[in-house]
């Protein structure tokens, strides 16, 4: 099974957990929907159609509201802090909280405290907790964006909107941005990056480039970052290796992009249909 | 225009920033600094928008630099406006510079501009607001709710309804978009 940590964009929602669904535009969770837009809901929205196809079981999410004040993610937090010792996950993906240090270093107490550890996954704030904390190494795969592996590369920023200037976010330079977070210990054992092209790497270098299909539109509209990390933390729980997993994740995320014929004033959920579709030709060919 | 085609930088970039005659307040939230940053400027003080020193980081934060000489008035200013720092403390060890590079991508119809990890699309017609993306604090999706569909001067800007720096970096590029 895999579990999903996140908020969703309204601070009246309360701490839920539970299995998922998709239901049209929307993730249903305890009798409660969430509108697929961006952020969380979008990662499971891919997450579910990509368990789907692999007729693996639904993604059980821990979910808050939280509109950036952090009062919602400090309750996630605590939560986590006190069950995730209990439970059992093949993977665990951490999404969008507030980024905080010494919250993030307790629910990493908890995960240690598990029977067995998880395949461990962050993006967006958790990963960025996860930087500043010092401990990337202790994490599986990462999934920033270019922006985010500029503030990987930099040892000294706290936050992507610190990245020293010298460190350009410049997607040709991706090789030494990559190289320089694994050279300071601010990486996962594996990064996927998302972008105009997408790199799979390791401490040992990149793995895998994918840059077919291209949709340039892609890049601005939000979510598609983020429907990449749910397919890939799907295909993770079946036992796939991580590397692999990235790889096809990527192609399959660009591929439901090019079936949507997008524009940049497209929303997610109209990429989100058409994973099944890209998920099944990617693996079909292998 | 290729993606990185324009870069633009409004004000010569410095590494970091120390000076024993200035001072930094520190709030709760990145909510409060963003509004007392807008209410301080408006009143002509000289203070800046800075990343906090190592000691007191925890995780997605901003503090404003002052003089400390005006401390006093600048702390009777924020009292009176109901958003009392939670200290002042001197500037010990230097700050971080915000990011304050901008890239745009002309997609013909739409308009991207990106100030550090946030983008802000339009369709330059109708100046409305298509996409935002980028982030991954918790307030990038609930200011992507309240602003797309609706036009620049008509959106709520994100310095009013963020709270987050991913929230500050989008509004960046929201006043960007609109001296465009």
């Amino acid at each position: 099974m895999i579990g999903v940590v996140g908020t969703v964009p309204d601070q009246d929602f309360p701490l839920v957990t539970g299995e998922t669904r998709l239901k049209g535009d929307s993730i249903h969770i305890r009798g409660k929907q969430i509108p697929v837009n961006r952020g969380t809901p979008a990662l499971l929205a891919a997450a579910i159609k990509t368990a789907q196809v692999l007729d693996q079981g639904a993604p059980f999410a821990y979910l808050v509201g939280d509109v950036g004040l952090g009062h919602g993610s400090r309750r996630l937090y605590e939560y986590l802090s006190g069950q995730l010792g209990k439970r059992d996950f093949d993977t665990i993906v951490f999404h969008y909280l507030q980024p905080d240090v010494d919250w993030h270093n307790r629910v990493l107490f908890a995960v240690e405290e598990m029977k067995r550890r998880p395949v461990l996954i962050a993006d967006a704030g958790f990963m960025y907790a996860a930087k500043m904390s010092g401990q990337s190494s202790q994490y599986d795969l990462f999934t920033p964006d270019i922006g985010e592996l500029a503030f990987l590369a930099d040892e000294e920023a706290p936050h992507p909107f610190y990245t020293r200037g010298f460190i350009l976010h410049e997607e040709n330079r991706a090789p030494e941005l990559i190289a320089r977070a694994y050279q300071h210990e601010n990486a996962a054992r594996c990064l996927l990056v998302k972008g105009k092209q997408d790199y799979v790497a390791d401490r040992q270098g990149i793995q895998a480039t994918i840059d077919i299909p291209m949709e340039e539109a892609m890049e601005a509209i939000g979510g598609t970052g983020d429907t990449l990390t749910g397919i890939v933390t799907a295909l993770i729980g079946t036992g796939m290796e991580v590397v692999k997993a990235a790889a096809i994740a990527a192609r399959v995320n660009r591929l439901a992009g090019h079936y949507a014929n997008p524009t940049p004033a497209m929303q997610v959920i109209e990429m989100v249909q058409h994973i099944p579709r890209a998920l099944s030709e990617i693996l079909q060919r292998g | 225009m290729s993606f990185f085609g324009l870069l633009t930088s409004r004000k010569k970039k410095t590494k970091t920033s120390s000076h024993p005659d200035r001072g930094i307040l520190v709030f709760e939230h990145t909510s409060e600094v963003i509004k007392a940053e807008s209410m301080l400027k408006k009143a002509g003080w000289k203070i800046r928008v800075m990343g906090p020193p190592p000691e007191i980081r925890s995780g997605c934060d901003l503090v404003i630099e002052i003089p400390l000489i005006e401390k006093l008035n600048i702390l009777r200013t924020l009292e009176n406006l109901k958003i009392p720092p939670l200290k002042i403390v001197p500037v010990s060890s230097p700050l971080l510079q915000p990011v304050d590079l901008f890239q745009n991508k002309d997609f013909g119809k739409y308009l991207m501009i990106r100030a550090a990890n946030m983008k802000l699309t339009i369709e330059k017609e109708t100046q409305t607001i298509v996409n935002i993306s980028g982030g991954g604090c918790p307030d990038v999706p609930y200011l992507a709710s309240k602003m797309v569909g609706l036009s620049l001067d008509k959106a709520p800007s994100p310095r009013e309804i963020g709270h987050t720096l991913c929230g500050y970096a989008l509004q960046l590029a929201y006043e960007e978009m609109r001296r465009r």
